[in-house]
């Protein structure tokens, strides 16, 4: 399994038991917590929940796939949605998506750059229609885009991280 | 407009901070005149809203002083500095930039003349984290006269009278559905706000939650004390944060006022809200999946009955009502059943809110009576199309509904008559569509969004809509035989007969209603290998004109597979062989040289 990272600190993990309870009503919370305190769900977290609860790590696992939001493997640094709703799909969202990867250079089948330093996901409908195509990273909506626009902006975006990366180094 | 918001003496600068002014810079234009503001030494306060609706139009800024009042719409971080200085500092507006009198002044009109706003009446004019701004436009009068007459039959009579069907897309009345949930039997009984805003394309549900979210939980504070529920939760999306947040600051404001929690002004009833984040599954509108994902379980649907009127959240009986429904809910008590279903048709009554985004010229959030047209929507109050060509469908009800061609447009809102067409209303997302969509496409992608949503219980759901969506691909490469339109109409059907939840039961619609309408779409991928559109790559050849090439060598530059070749002011040559049909060279070439056909 992807992720098995055996030394996930799990102080958090108790204090989020504390905070919603080890009920099944608890789990979706749980999850939430988890992901939003580690990017995604370690599985030493998962394992840790079902001991301390006693809620089954197949009901976790469960879960943990059915829905979108939740992810086992980790993410980048930068977390870029890119929306394909319909309005997004019709006013061209579908290149955005394919210029987006093309820029920071994701293979084929992976969501997250070799360097960690980008994750690009898909996203059903952000709800900003009357500005499609749109892309959010880190929480920042960039609306009205089109294939060179879009290529600006990650080349930006692109451009800022390996500059900040090779600096640390 | 409605400008129901009395100005005062003080200068007043409003922007309007929803989710789509933020994307539009609305942040940075509000820094920017905060930062002018001092600069210029001027005294104004300066305040937030929701969204008006306009978001074709954001950032807005509206200015407030003495009884004027000028909105200016599509405002820069420049333009923001230069009205500090001349219209706030200097006391000369700039007309020509404003809603009022500027070049967009009919525009304007012509969006807003048409709209009726119930649900929308406080987005876009109050501050959606003040509660005082909420009680200054008669906020919670609703719930304590409510509650001083206590007479919940009432208030059921008073809902039945109004004619309001929920307006998530089933179009149950909501009175009959609080008269049920009153009448069962239980020791706890719950309200859910179902805010599970799954359908791609309507975001009306997040601009009211943002704009007034108190409208909401006085609403449901109503259907509480009205079936008898003292707790209750919003299931909210979680790709809405700025919802969540201003639900939060709403709720706890109301606390404080006693107008929620305990003993609510000292009558007696106790009204707890809670919040539940979505954790992202389409399926989760469908309100037992709601309420299993809220007991921690995958969102998988149930047969019915029981309904939730019985036998719903924890087992006890619940009552779910959709963000839209509720925020009607205090205008209807406030101005009576009748005043609400004097507007409308026979069996739609009231006002609807639609979401228009897609190849529209005024897109955004509106508000109209049910009864108009569907083409004086679009063109009315949308403006017709954003490129000038003509339109060719609008797409209503997101993967549940269909797409409604041109010829159709003088289709009646109302639930019925909609319905009639092969499409539904749905929740209200209206995704315009001209001669530059095509529908074969349109139809792919929504049985690509549904068969991903499928929860896999029943397997018509699961294995048909895949089914559906293979043999679309196929159709959209070229690769399809006439045999495959009736092959999907043979899934559709059983699809439909045989799932147990509305997303199965109405996933084949968009098949259904382009094939109904747009045959001839399909029969031109089956027959010629030909997207009328020029959207199903597998279908096009590029090819450079070796008469309007200039030898720029933009497109050799941006080209990702160096396909095309050529010596700088001099034709260039596209290798089709090597050719992705990535449109990346049809983009950047200013000449009008890459050839699609």
């Amino acid at each position: 399994m992807n992720g098995d990272t055996p030394q996930t600190d799990l102080t958090p993990v108790d204090r989020l038991i504390d905070q919603f309870g080890s009920g099944m009503e608890a789990t979706i919370p749980l999850l939430q917590g988890i992901q939003d305190e580690f990017g995604f769900l370690p599985l030493d977290a998962i394992r840790h929940v079902t001991s301390k609860t006693g809620i089954p790590a197949s009901h976790l696992f469960g879960v943990a796939t059915f829905y979108n939001r939740f992810r086992l493997t980790p993410v980048g640094k930068n977390m870029v949605r890119v929306c394909l709703g319909t309005a997004c799909h019709v006013q061209g969202g579908g290149r955005v998506h394919e210029v987006t990867r093309e820029i920071l250079e994701l293979a084929d089948d992976a969501d997250t750059t070799a360097d960690r330093l980008f994750t690009v996901e898909p996203v059903a409908c952000v709800g900003c229609c009357s500005l499609a195509p749109v892309v959010v990273i880190n929480g920042t909506t960039h609306g009205l885009l089109d294939a060179p626009s879009t290529r600006k902006l990650m080349r930006k975006y692109n451009k800022a991280e390996k500059k900040a990366a090779t600096e640390q180094s | 407009m409605e400008q129901t918001q009395t100005a005062n003496d003080g200068l007043r600068v409003v922007i309007g901070l929803g989710s789509c002014g933020i994307a539009a810079g609305a942040q940075d234009v509000k820094d920017a005149i905060a930062g002018a503001l001092t600069a210029h030494g001027v005294k104004a306060s300066l305040e937030e809203t929701g969204c008006n609706g306009a978001c074709h139009r954001e950032p807005i800024v509206e200015v407030y002083q003495g009884g004027t009042h000028w909105t200016y719409g599509g405002v820069t971080v420049a333009q923001a500095e230069e009205i500090v200085e001349k219209h706030l500092k200097g006391g000369a507006p700039i007309e020509e930039w404003t809603f009022q009198k500027g070049a967009i002044a009919g525009e304007v009109e012509a969006f807003f003349s048409k709209q009726k706003r119930i649900a929308l009446g406080n987005c876009g004019v109050i501050d959606p984290e003040k509660i005082e701004d909420y009680l200054a436009q008669d906020g919670y009068t609703a719930l304590t006269k409510a509650l001083a007459d206590n007479d919940r039959d009432q208030v059921i009579a008073e809902m039945l009278a109004s004619g309001l069907r929920g307006r998530g897309g089933g179009g149950f009345p909501t009175g009959l559905k609080w008269k049920f949930t009153k009448g069962a039997v239980g020791d706890q009984k719950y309200i859910i706000c179902n805010a599970d805003e799954g359908d791609p394309g309507a975001f009306m549900d997040r601009s009211i939650l943002e704009g007034d979210p108190h409208a909401v939980l006085e609403g449901m504070a109503i259907a509480g004390f009205a079936t008898g529920a003292t707790a209750a939760y919003v299931y909210c999306r979680a790709e809405y944060p700025l919802a969540i947040k201003r639900l939060r600051i709403a709720i706890a404001q109301a606390e404080a006022k006693n107008l929620l929690g305990e003993n609510i002004n000292g009558s007696g009833f106790t009204f707890k809200i809670k919040i539940k984040e979505g954790a992202g599954a389409f399926v989760c509108g469908e309100e037992t999946a709601l309420i299993f994902s809220i007991e921690g379980h995958r969102g998988m649907p149930r047969k019915r009955p029981p309904f939730p009127a019985n036998s719903g959240l924890f087992g006890k009986p619940t009552n779910i009502n959709n963000v839209e429904t509720l925020a009607n809910v205090p205008w209807i008590l406030r101005n009576g059943g009748a005043a609400f279903a004097a507007m409308g048709t026979e069996k739609s009554k009231g006002s609807k809110v639609f979401a228009l985004a897609g190849k529209i010229k005024r897109g955004g959030l509106v508000e109209v009576p049910m009864g108009i047209t569907i083409r004086e929507i679009l063109q009315d109050v949308g403006g017709g199309s954003d490129t000038g060509a003509p339109l060719k469908a609008v797409q209503m009800g997101g993967p549940s509904g269909g797409c409604i061609p041109e010829r159709l447009f003088d289709t009646l809102v109302d639930y019925d008559e909609v319905n009639r067409t092969g499409a539904i209303m749905g929740s209200g997302g209206m995704v315009v569509m001209d001669e530059t969509s095509c529908m074969v496409d349109i139809a792919k992608f929504f049985l690509d969004f549904t068969q991903k949503e499928s929860c896999g219980k029943c397997t018509f759901c699961r294995v048909g809509t895949l089914r559906m969506l293979e043999t679309l691909e196929r159709i959209s490469e070229g690769k399809g035989k006439m045999s495959d339109l009736d092959l999907l109409e043979e899934l559709a059907v059983k699809i439909k007969e045989t799932s147990l939840c509305g997303l199965g039961q109405t996933a084949p619609n968009p098949v259904l209603t382009t094939l109904k309408y747009f045959r001839s779409e399909y029969e031109a991928h089956v027959e010629h290998q030909r997207c009328p559109a020029k959207v199903c790559k597998p279908l096009l050849t590029y090819s450079i004109d070796p008469v309007n090439c200039t030898g720029c060598t933009l497109c050799a530059r941006v080209c990702p597979v160096k396909c095309i070749t050529g010596i700088k002011k001099e034709v260039h040559v596209l290798d089709q062989a090597a050719c992705t049909k990535c449109s990346s060279c049809s983009e950047v070439c200013k000449d009008n040289a890459i050839h699609i056909e």
